[in-house]
């Protein structure tokens, strides 16, 4: 069942549009990242959920609730939409002690005194934060305050948190065990997660479904493994992890590289769209691509550097470096020599994406 | 960095023995000489004297006053330069980037100055304002008496207010606005953010800011001395410059006045320590990182009115009395009418190229200020190199000594180098321009330490050993590498230290002579005679250098920074 809903939504600062008639919807307790490159406006779209940011097109609601709507010309102030929100700077204030800071939202929703001792001590303990209750945030690590945060925006039980980039402001080993203490309190609180981040890693390891967007618009919007296995753009395969393009022509019989002979692919049928044009690209993984005796694509190994458990090859192909990653065990060609290329598994995108 | 170590005396060392030498010869030992005058007067001890003196009703009344006027003004000063800091970072307030230069326009604009025009405005019987209430409108008494407490503590505002404005409005603009963007999502409105979050971090720099306007205000000669003295109303620095200039040496004078002085200095102290430890405590490390504008509160209807308040504050505060300064140093006579036939420039000609009193004052203002400049500037940067890259032993004696010039007035600086340099020590500068020389290289120090310490802390130790390791000498090092990139710090410090020198008054009216007016003491003691035009029109000239060193600063340091 949805539970946020963006309709139409348009943002412009001044004559840029930060975000492009988005549509999308997250249901109830579903973990739903935004990905995308800095200025793509993830962070944008955010903030117009949470209400920092008001939209110059469209309707958001949240349940049978409207939050923001341009045609009626509403808008529901931040402080009325019931969110938690985590930021990247952590944002906790140093002048409260870690209580106080966590009990500062339920003090505003006027509860009374035990329920705001009670749900305050819940949040903290959930969060391992009873012993530092009396310290001050400031006396606290970067984890520290952002469980600080991370309590303070979940105190109020709210059905739906914003999470901005809330772990790249902390050291790589922390970030990895905080995405999994994210995962537990959304599976002990139940509520749904938008979270923005520019790693794509942080976002396949948390999300139920993934939206990638470029410059305001959206590019594809699916669960991890989908986006990993079949992005739908030549920029969301590149965006998604290391990659290999190769311009080729087609043809009916099969491809070819500037100075290849046609090689035909019978298992990987091309779509039918993309065979009516007559260069395309071919895009593939370091990891899905193998070196054949003869036939397959022909390149000049440039560069062999073994990286511990695998060896990372560089292939010229007519000017473009195709990066290969094997097993340390595996054969592989030597530096300078000729080398014949398999992609066994390509994935085929139009030139003009 | 690897340096052998070497018997005897090396090249750090010299320079470390130089650095503290000019610290304490400039700074320490006259402030040493006051606080052995006040406590050790007769040789001994002598808390029963100090009593006597502290306890004398003048005295009494004047210590009092400095903290009365101090607190009044502080208090003024800081409800004033917060609201407008707020305005200016916070609300979608009109044209605000120009509000926020235009509100420090008052720093620029001497305050003994401003207190000669709001006395020719605002004198109980001739002040224009007055005149204009009783004459025209027919009001029997006069709408505000200048020459009160109140009317004290209202100048001191109109030009110190920057102080707090600079901290709050820095601190608001560097804020982190995620941190209130949390309070707004945690339910809070725009009403409790400002209560309990935006205000409570923003309150070390309001303390901040006020102490310093505490410090500078109870230490404060000009407003006083143009204001106050002529109606009994004296605080410590007036009152030291009535006990040196009534009585040329006189033992129970100079006592009464170093007992005054260390008043200052240990209050000054006090404030200092204060100060430091409430920017000092990390708590309040409210920087953030990567963030979006700070909510703006939309002043809606109240958007036009508040500029216009924000406008009509400058008008009443900077150019009315700007103004008047001009026309009163226009005027044949002072008290004619403001007519055609009354207003020439007779005046600005005659103390600009024909008396040999003002053109002195000038000449004084300018060499003075240019020599202490270049001195200060040069020895800020030696000092500030040993204390900021240098690693050697006895540095913590220069960090101590470093601090001194932070926390002694000028009225205090003036005293002591009467005391120093008056013959008792075997060099006497009294009654010379080179006394008011010394004064200002110890009261400037401070200025100089700070652009400096700023300047080279930016420069990184591997710059330097990066240099080192291609084969430059440590001289080369220096020359190369890093005087390059402290020059726009030498640079600001010697503006810094030159603009103030030439409207300069609390040091130098206790040290000058007949032949060593400066600027500053030829406007005040024209004034003080009666020649209020030509005063006025000093002044004027005065002002107009100001701004056009001002406009010349931004311009090469503008130009520097591109």
């Amino acid at each position: 069942m949805s539970y946020i809903k963006l309709v139409d939504v348009t943002k412009k600062f001044g004559e840029v549009i930060a975000v492009n008639n988005l549509n999308f919807e997250i249901g109830e307790g579903e973990c739903f990242s935004m990905l995308g490159p800095s200025g793509c406006g993830k962070t944008t779209t955010l903030r117009m959920i949470a209400g920092f940011e008001d939209i110059d097109d469209g309707e958001i609601y949240a349940g049978d609730k409207t939050l923001s709507s341009k045609k009626r010309g509403y808008y529901l102030p931040p402080e009325k939409r019931d969110f938690g929100m985590v930021f990247q700077a952590f944002a906790v204030w140093p002048h409260l002690s870690v209580y106080e800071n966590v009990a500062f939202p339920l003090k505003l929703k006027k509860l009374k005194r035990e329920e705001i001792v009670q749900r305050t001590n819940d949040a903290l303990k959930h969060t391992n934060l009873l012993d530092a209750a009396k310290k001050s945030p400031a006396d606290l690590s970067g984890g520290g305050k952002q469980r600080v945060a991370l309590a303070r925006a979940l105190a109020i039980n709210p059905k739906v948190m914003l999470l901005d980039e809330p772990l790249s402001s902390l050291d790589p080993h922390l970030r990895e065990e905080m995405r999994f203490e994210i995962k537990d309190l959304q599976k002990h609180y139940g509520f749904a997660i938008v979270y923005v981040t520019h790693d794509q890693s942080e976002a396949m390891a948390l999300s139920d479904r993934i939206l990638v967007m470029k410059l305001g618009v959206v590019q594809q919007i699916d669960s991890p493994l989908k986006v990993y296995n079949e992005p739908a753009n030549k920029f969301v395969f590149s965006f998604i992890g290391l990659s290999n393009f190769l311009n080729v022509s087609v043809s009916d019989k099969g491809i070819k590289t500037k100075d290849s002979g046609i090689v035909s692919y019978p298992k990987y049928p091309i779509d039918d769209a993309l065979k009516t044009q007559k260069d395309i690209v071919l895009a593939s993984r370091p990891s899905e691509i193998g070196f054949l005796s003869e036939g397959g694509i022909p390149g000049i190994l440039k560069r062999k550097s073994f990286l511990g458990e695998i060896i990372d090859y560089a292939v010229d192909v007519n000017g473009a470096e195709i990066r290969i990653q094997k097993g340390r065990k595996e054969p592989g060609p030597n530096t300078g020599e000729t080398c014949h290329l398999d992609f066994y598994h390509p994935h085929w995108y139009s030139c003009n994406d | 960095m690897n340096i052998v170590k070497k018997p005897g005396l090396s090249i750090t060392n010299i320079i470390l023995f130089i650095s503290i030498g000019i610290l304490v010869i400039f700074v320490a030992f006259p402030v040493l000489l006051i606080l052995f005058n006040a406590f050790f007067g007769g040789g001994t001890l002598n808390v029963k004297d100090i009593v006597s003196v502290v306890s004398n009703p003048e005295t009494y009344q004047a210590l009092l006053n400095s903290v009365f006027i101090a607190s009044g003004t502080t208090l003024f000063s800081t409800i004033v330069g917060t609201f407008f800091a707020w305005l200016v970072t916070r609300t979608d307030l009109p044209f605000k980037g120009f509000m926020k230069i235009v509100f420090l326009v008052p720093f620029m604009l001497p305050s003994f100055i401003g207190a000669i025009a709001w006395k020719m405005l605002l004198n109980p019987r001739a002040g224009y304002i007055n005149r204009f209430f009783m004459d025209t409108l027919g009001f029997s008494d006069p709408v505000f008496n200048i020459y009160s407490y109140l009317g004290m503590m209202l100048v001191e505002t109109m030009y110190l207010f920057p102080f707090v404005f600079i901290q709050v409005s820095g601190a608001l603009e560097r804020m982190d606005p995620t941190l209130e963007e949390s309070a707004r999502i945690s339910g809070a409105g725009l009403f409790t953010i400002t209560r309990k979050i935006t205000i409570p971090l923003v309150l070390p720099s309001v303390i901040s800011g006020a102490l310093l306007i505490m410090l500078y205000s109870m230490a404060h000669f000009g407003t006083v001395a143009v204001l106050g003295m002529e109606h009994g109303i004296f605080n410590i620095p007036t009152l030291i410059y009535e006990k040196i200039h009534a009585s040329a040496g006189n033992f129970q004078s100079i006592r009464t006045a170093t007992v005054l002085a260390s008043v200052l200095i240990i209050s000054a102290a006090c404030i200092i320590w204060l100060q430091r430890k409430v920017l000092g405590s990390g708590k309040y490390q409210i920087i953030g990182g990567k963030s979006f504008r700070p909510v703006e509160l939309k002043l809606r209807g109240l958007r036009y009115p508040l500029l216009f308040i924000c406008l009509g504050y400058i008008a009443f505060t900077i150019l009315l009395p700007t103004l008047t300064i001009f026309l009163v140093g226009g005027l044949k006579t002072y008290g004619l009418p403001f007519t055609m036939e009354n207003l020439s420039l007779a005046n600005y000609h005659f103390v600009l190229f024909e008396w040999q009193l003002t053109k002195d004052a000038i000449f004084n203002s300018v060499t003075l200020g240019f020599a202490a400049a270049v001195i200060t500037m040069f020895a800020g940067v030696m000092i500030s190199y040993v204390l900021v890259k240098m690693k050697v032993r006895g540095k913590g004696i220069l960090e101590f000594l470093g601090v001194l010039p932070f926390s002694v007035p000028g009225s205090v600086i003036a005293l002591g180098v009467i005391l120093a340099w008056s013959g008792k020590f075997g060099i006497n500068l009294y009654n010379t321009v080179w006394i008011i020389l010394v004064a200002y290289i110890a009261r400037y120090m401070a200025f100089s330490l700070q652009a400096n310490k700023a300047a080279l802390s930016q420069v990184h130790d591997s710059l330097m050993e990066a240099a080192q390791a291609c084969g430059a000498t440590m001289g080369q090092t220096l020359k190369d590498i890093v005087l390059p990139l402290v020059r726009p710090g030498m640079l600001s410090a010697f503006f810094l230290i030159f603009l103030p020198a030439l409207r300069e008054l609390t040091v130098s009216v206790m040290l000058y002579s007949p032949a060593t007016r400066t600027l500053g003491v030829a406007i005040y003691t024209l004034n003080e005679d009666g020649e209020t035009v030509y005063s006025a029109a000093l002044a004027g000239i005065a002002l107009i250098i100001i701004v056009l060193g001002q406009l010349f600063i931004k311009k090469v340091l503008g130009a520097k920074q591109q």
